[in-house]
């Protein structure tokens, strides 16, 4: 469903910025600067968000790495994108910035590591 | 004894940037950071969402991101460090006692940086009536279980406090599949940022309570459920408002407080306001040689800020080492907040340094279209005007050299709000 109103996240202002129908346009009411307009004519249309979570990894020096897309994906495809990353198991070592899915859910984007993570006991005496 | 010239106390991101502006500065690149986590980066490791680094390095960053950039020239600029390491003394002289696995350490620095950061208020901290069952966790203590050890905390969340790091665990539990049922706020504001009600909050429909008070936690074993209620504009519970939200997991966000033991072991005066050490624009605290930045000296919502404010504790610690007449004593104004501002940082203008400084500071309550001004000797030195103030934002203005020119130094600089 679309949302009618969205909430302006560039400043701490905060402005409520709405969306009314005009014939086939649309016409935004609320907005406090150019940006903030910008801003909600895209959160409209096809709001996306970058998603973080972590990833299994066996054998490493911790078991979960934290990974996120290079991109920000469709909000809509969040839970979808976490179920997939749910199911992976990566082996250590891991390196900041390798990928960890490529494209995933055919959104462009790639999800990366964002941390290294070495072999267990490596660093260990 | 080892010797140092610089010892940073702390291997998170105030540590790691003031360990690398010391070593930049000093000849013998004498300095060391002492971490007692495994991993050097502290905090920034379980703060796997984005938003870092959007000043320092204009680009959006996870924590572990940002805090690898550190850890990276650290270990290039092969300074030394230990970590799982805990320090248990500091004294005015400056002497360290640490312990590891290899047992009792001593050492002697030259300075020393404190930055140990912070810890979270617990539900004692807000007393917090009802049975002590499981699944109760602070917000950071949550997020370290889900996001480094992967355990599965709850089922069904109830959060208490709308803080940054409530609203983002908010979300995080809802990735996790774990329902929120709601963020209870007793203050009819949330001191979160913008961003983080927008996208951490509505984008999921969570129900974010504003004045709303957790009442009791019941339970016996496990957490069974919350009972919550509408406070007034006193904060009093206002009667056969009660309700009962069913959850097994309670989690609190309900504030930091600096981590200061080993400060107040050197005996560094603290600011009650802060809750950290007073210190001046050079990051001395009371005792010489002796610095503090990061969340140790007052709580931020960005780490690019204490990044820029270690990198010069780091500097001044370094210059310390080498020069400690500069830091002697009367040789400060003071630097004080007053109407509207509850807190500001340093607090103090060293008169060797009379050199271009960034105030930060708190406002006490929300306010709109107000004028933050700093005066000195009766006269106004700077105006700026700011159609928002939220204590939940930390507000920064920079004092030129321009401004320092004017400054008549037998008399206190005074940042206030007017027309309010």
């Amino acid at each position: 469903m679309q949302k009618s109103k969205v909430t302006c996240i560039l400043c701490p202002r905060g402005c409520t910025i709405k969306k009314k129908a005009q014939g086939d346009t649309f016409e935004f009411a609320g907005f406090g600067c150019k940006r903030g307009l910008e801003w909600a004519k895209e959160e409209f249309i096809n709001p996306k968000r970058i998603l973080t979570t972590t990833v299994h990894v066996k054998n490493g020096e911790i078991d979960f790495v934290p990974v996120r897309t290079n991109l920000p994906i469709p909000k809509e495809k969040i839970f979808e994108a976490i179920s997939i990353l749910k199911g992976i198991e990566v082996l250590a070592p891991v390196e900041i910035g390798s990928v960890i899915v490529k494209n995933i859910l055919d959104t462009g984007a790639d999800v990366i590591a964002t941390r290294r993570v070495g072999k267990k006991d490596s660093s260990y005496d | 004894m080892e010797k140092y010239k610089v010892v940073v106390i702390g291997g998170g991101p105030a540590g790691l940037a003031a360990a690398l502006e010391s070593f930049k500065s000093l000849d013998d690149k004498k300095v060391l950071i002492i971490e007692r986590d495994k991993f050097l980066g502290g905090i920034l490791n379980q703060c796997i969402h984005p938003g870092f680094g959007l000043h320092y390095f204009k680009e959006e960053l996870t924590g572990p991101e940002y805090a690898h950039r550190f850890v990276e020239q650290v270990v290039e600029n092969r300074i030394e460090y230990l970590t799982e390491t805990h320090v248990i003394d500091i004294t005015p002289e400056k002497e360290i006692v640490a312990v590891n696995k290899k047992g009792l350490k001593r050492i002697k620095a030259d300075s020393i940086v404190l930055a140990m950061g912070c810890r979270e208020r617990t539900r004692g901290a807000i007393i917090t009536p009802g049975t002590r069952p499981a699944g109760i966790f602070t917000a950071g203590q949550a997020q370290r279980f889900i996001n480094i050890e992967g355990y599965r905390i709850g089922k069904k969340a109830v959060i208490v406090g709308s803080g940054d790091i409530g609203l983002i665990m908010a979300r995080r539990l809802t990735l996790e599949g774990i329902e929120v049922k709601a963020v209870v706020e007793i203050m009819p504001y949330s001191t979160g940022l913008r961003r983080n009600i927008v996208q951490c909050l509505d984008d999921f429909g969570i129900p974010l309570l504003l004045s709303h008070k957790l009442v009791k936690i019941h339970g016996k074993y496990r957490v069974e459920g919350v009972t919550i209620a509408k406070v007034d504009s006193q904060l009093q519970e206002i009667p056969s408002t009660e309700r009962f939200i069913e959850c097994d997991t309670v989690l609190f966000s309900v504030g930091l407080i600096p981590e200061n033991e080993l400060s107040k072991k050197a005996g560094v005066v603290l600011d009650m306001r802060t809750g950290g050490p007073v210190v001046d624009n050079t990051f001395s605290t009371s005792q010489k040689g002796i610095f503090a930045c990061g969340n140790v000296l007052h709580v931020h919502d960005l780490v690019d800020n204490v990044t820029l404010e270690a990198q010069t504790a780091g500097r001044y610690a370094a210059i310390y080492s080498q020069h400690p007449e500069l830091f002697e004593n009367n040789i400060h104004i003071n630097i004080m907040a007053k109407e509207g501002i509850r807190y500001v940082v340093p607090q103090k203008l060293n008169k060797n340094f009379v050199q271009p400084f960034v105030l930060r500071f708190r406002v006490d309550n929300f306010y709109k279209d107000a004028i933050v001004t700093i005066s000195n000797a009766g006269k106004i030195l700077i105006e700026i005007k700011k159609s928002i103030l939220t204590p939940g934002e930390m507000e920064s203005i920079e004092i030129s050299q321009k401004i320092l020119s004017q400054l008549d130094f037998s008399n206190d600089i005074v940042i206030r709000l007017q027309n309010i």
